[in-house]
């Protein structure tokens, strides 16, 4: 730990990413009608049917109730305050990386993202999503060699049509939330992949989201197909700038694997919190969810979430194919005034089918941690299992943890495990790690990134770095 | 070091308090590198909370005295700063790390000392050196290294981990609380051998133990007693021998 501890206590009175760049960009009116959809869906150059189903999303949302907050306290949000569509001024389009605005490729450089070829040292391919609009994507010649399609949304919309229609709204329902209808109606853009029948996608997939204009929210949208037999592991990562009004971000991401195949989708979520005293930060409000379509499909989802003001998403799975398998790996951290209200559900339809939850919260300051997650055995599911594990680590005796399974069983083969722990942080074992010179800052970093150790395994590799730095700045100065 | 007369470790009046209860009711100790100091005495007579207070653990409130260390004020430095300074302490009951890494905790342990001092810090191939020599020292299992911390070792081995650390950690003044305690006598032997073969003339030890039996191995060159809270005696080994006799009665009641 270590040297890199060190830079990380250096950079760690401010938050990193927030700063501002300088960029003129292409805004919708600020406000939300029907006008709106009518404005992006123009933007973007739509075809009709896109259009029309947003519209279709938009009307459904003015019905929809604003969701009762259960764990989370957070101030009713004006949606008519937003700006739902923002983009710098020089896009669309680039045909190479040299076209893109050099503050553009400053501001991702600043970030650490690799987004020139050079990044092919490790292997990722990067889709860029700037506000609203997705503004590069990497390796894509390499990839469509294989037949694999990686690129923006509104890419996808206009090459491979066929696709975005058969699959767009499949796994997560227009009307499913709130927050997911709102998305359908007003996203601008996000990625898209399609793996093709038997192929293993050579090189990890990633997506990093940024929010940079004010008073805007991101809207993103994702859409990831894999077809029989093949493979993809996919990686998503959020920044945004610190800014005294809260934020509204509500992604929805949908996952489709088919017969035999497996997606792997991990997130590291480090969008603004808030300053410690509660001001600012970012709403993530996102529905996640992946179907096993097929037989002996495999979903996996690793999230480490410690930014945001508030966060609120189940990325979950619906386990249709027999034999499919369900995962969910979760590491949640609220410091200061951050609320998470995270988890998962999974839905066991086929017969034999398997889940894991592993789910890890580390509350610190006044942070308020909830897991809630459901396990749903239909009656189809014979053989189903599920194995829960939630553990729950405090710092200090001003911040919260609470776990909220449901568990709703209806066939009598099926076995569901759960198990629950909240703990303290130890005094042992802090001055254990003290007494042979680490510094309290490096000890907590060092024990909580233990307490965490069986999900971050689960991230590849370069994330699990960058996961295990995150931890320790997020939870900079909690003792002592 | 410049001047060898000089004392190590110099206690003088000590008293210290936990939850408002005073445990240590005046301690005098003065230390020279080199030298092996035991602490005997019967069980809740302060020993343990000697070696907290000396290693700076929160919640040890010292309400008069002061204690020197290598010419500094051991009181003012914060824990942490005493580890890189050169004071290690053997825990009575070693803690368990889930999820750490036992050789990665161990690099940044010593890496910790290096920059303190200055030094630069050890790579990972550096560091395994290092781990290999020491390891033949102790005959430690190396299984144990990629472990988590201390997770799933017998009470042997916690032990010996603590040793090893110390071997690593190369300290100037090592405080070892009952290492002995809970050791088969192969343990005990190989514990012990392993200490001796880090007395050096400038690393000092303070050996807290209830029992006689780990002076045969590791001969003191002081022993004390400690008892209600004060070094009720002190002498030489047959100090430890003669209380093996005649028992704690016989210094409680002096
Ligand atoms: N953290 C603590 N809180 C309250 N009392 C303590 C604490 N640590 C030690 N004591 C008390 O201080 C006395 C001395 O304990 P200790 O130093 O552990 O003795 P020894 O190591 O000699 O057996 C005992 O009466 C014990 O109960
Ligand atoms: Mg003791």
């Amino acid at each position: 730990m270590s040297a890199t501890a060190r830079e990380v206590v250096a950079a760690a009175d401010v938050y990193k990413y927030g700063f501002v760049t300088d960029i003129e960009s292409d805004s919708a009116p600020i406000g939300l009608d029907e006008s709106t959809v009518r404005f992006i869906s123009a933007k973007k150059g739509e075809p009709e049917w896109l259009l029309e189903w947003r519209l279709e999303c938009f009307r459904a949302w003015l019905k929809m109730p604003t969701p009762d907050w259960t764990k989370l306290k957070i101030e009713p949000i004006d949606y008519q305050a937003s700006t739902y569509y923002s983009a710098p001024k020089t896009t669309p389009k680039y045909q190479s990386l040299d076209e893109v605005d050099p503050e553009l490729l400053k501001t991702y450089e600043k970030l650490g993202i690799p987004l020139h070829e050079r990044a092919a040292l490790a292997g990722v391919a990067v889709d860029a999503v700037f506000d609203s609009v997705s503004v590069a994507t990497t390796f894509k010649g390499e990839l469509a060699k294989m037949g694999v399609i990686f690129c923006s949304f509104g890419e996808a919309v206009r090459e491979h049509p066929d696709l975005v229609r058969e699959y767009l709204g499949s796994v997560v329902p227009t009307t499913d939330n709130f927050f997911a209808a709102l998305n359908s109606a007003v996203f601008s853009d996000g990625s898209f992949v399609y793996i093709p029948k038997g192929v293993r996608c050579p090189m990890e997939l990633s997506t990093y989201f940024r929010i940079n204009a004010a008073n805007s929210g991101q809207f993103e949208r994702t859409l990831i197909i894999a077809d029989e037999g093949s493979h993809v592991s996919y990686l998503e990562g959020c920044t945004a700038p610190m800014r005294d009004e809260n934020q509204l971000h509500a992604a929805v991401v949908e996952l489709v694997a088919l017969k035999d195949a497996t997606i792997k989708y991990s997130t590291v979520q480090n969008w603004y919190p808030g300053d410690a005293e509660g001001k600012g930060g970012i709403y993530n409000f996102v529905t996640k969810r992946g179907e096993c379509r097929g037989d002996n499909a495999k979903i996996s989802w690793t999230q480490v979430e410690t930014g945001s003001a508030v966060t609120w998403k189940y990325p979950s799975c619906v386990l249709t194919g027999d034999n499919s398998v369900g995962e969910f790996f979760s590491v949640a951290l609220t410091n200061h005034y951050q609320q998470a209200d995270t988890g998962t559900k999974m839905i066991h339809i086929g017969k034999n089918t398997k889940s894991t939850i592993i789910s890890k919260g580390i509350s610190a300051g006044r942070g308020q941690n909830t897991y809630r997650g459901l396990v749903k055995v239909l009656p189809k599911a014979a053989g189903a299992r599920n194995t829960t594990r939630c553990d729950s680590l405090l710092i200090g005796d001003r911040c919260g943890a609470h776990t909220v399974p449901y568990i709703d069983v209806y066939n009598r083969s099926a076995r569901v495990e759960h198990e629950a722990t909240t703990s303290k942080i130890s005094e042992d074992q802090m001055f254990y790690c003290v007494q042979r010179g680490l510094s309290p800052d490096d000890a907590l970093s060092l024990i909580v990134n233990g307490f965490a150790k069986e999900v971050l395994k689960e991230l590849p590799m370069e994330f699990a770095v960058e996961a295990q730095k995150l931890l320790a700045v997020s939870l900079e100065g909690s003792v002592g | 070091m410049k001047n060898t007369e000089m004392n190590m470790l110099e206690i003088k009046n000590l008293h210290a308090r936990v939850d408002g209860r005073e445990i240590l009711k005046g301690i005098d100790l003065s230390v020279k590198a080199g030298e092996v100091h035991a602490i005997m005495g019967p069980n809740g007579s302060g020993k343990s909370t000697l070696a907290a207070v000396l290693s700076g653990r929160d919640g040890y409130e010292v309400t008069e005295g002061t204690v020197e260390y290598m010419g500094k004020n051991l009181l003012d430095l914060a824990a942490d700063t005493r580890a890189r300074e050169g004071v290690f302490l053997a825990f009575q009951y070693p803690v368990e790390l889930p999820g750490v890494n036992n050789l990665y905790f161990l690099r940044a342990a010593v890496n910790a000392g290096r920059r303190h001092r200055g030094e630069p810090e050890l790579d990972a191939g550096q560091f395994l050196k290092a781990v290999r020599k020491t390891l033949k020292l102790l005959d430690l299992r190396e299984d144990l290294l990629n472990r988590a911390v201390n997770v799933g070792f017998s009470g042997g081995e916690k032990k010996r981990n603590e040793i090893f650390q110390m071997a690593l950690l190369e300290p100037k003044l090592a405080i070892l609380d009952e290492t002995d305690s809970g050791l088969d006598i192969d343990a005990l032997r190989q514990v012990s051998e392993g200490v001796n073969k880090l007395r050096t003339p400038d690393r000092a030890f303070v050996l807290i133990t209830h029992y006689q039996r780990l002076l045969d191995y590791i001969v003191p060159d002081v022993v004390h007693v400690l008892a209600g809270g004060r070094i009720v005696r002190s002498g030489d080994k047959s100090l430890a021998l003669e209380l093996e006799k005649t028992g704690y009665a016989s210094v409680n009641a002096a």
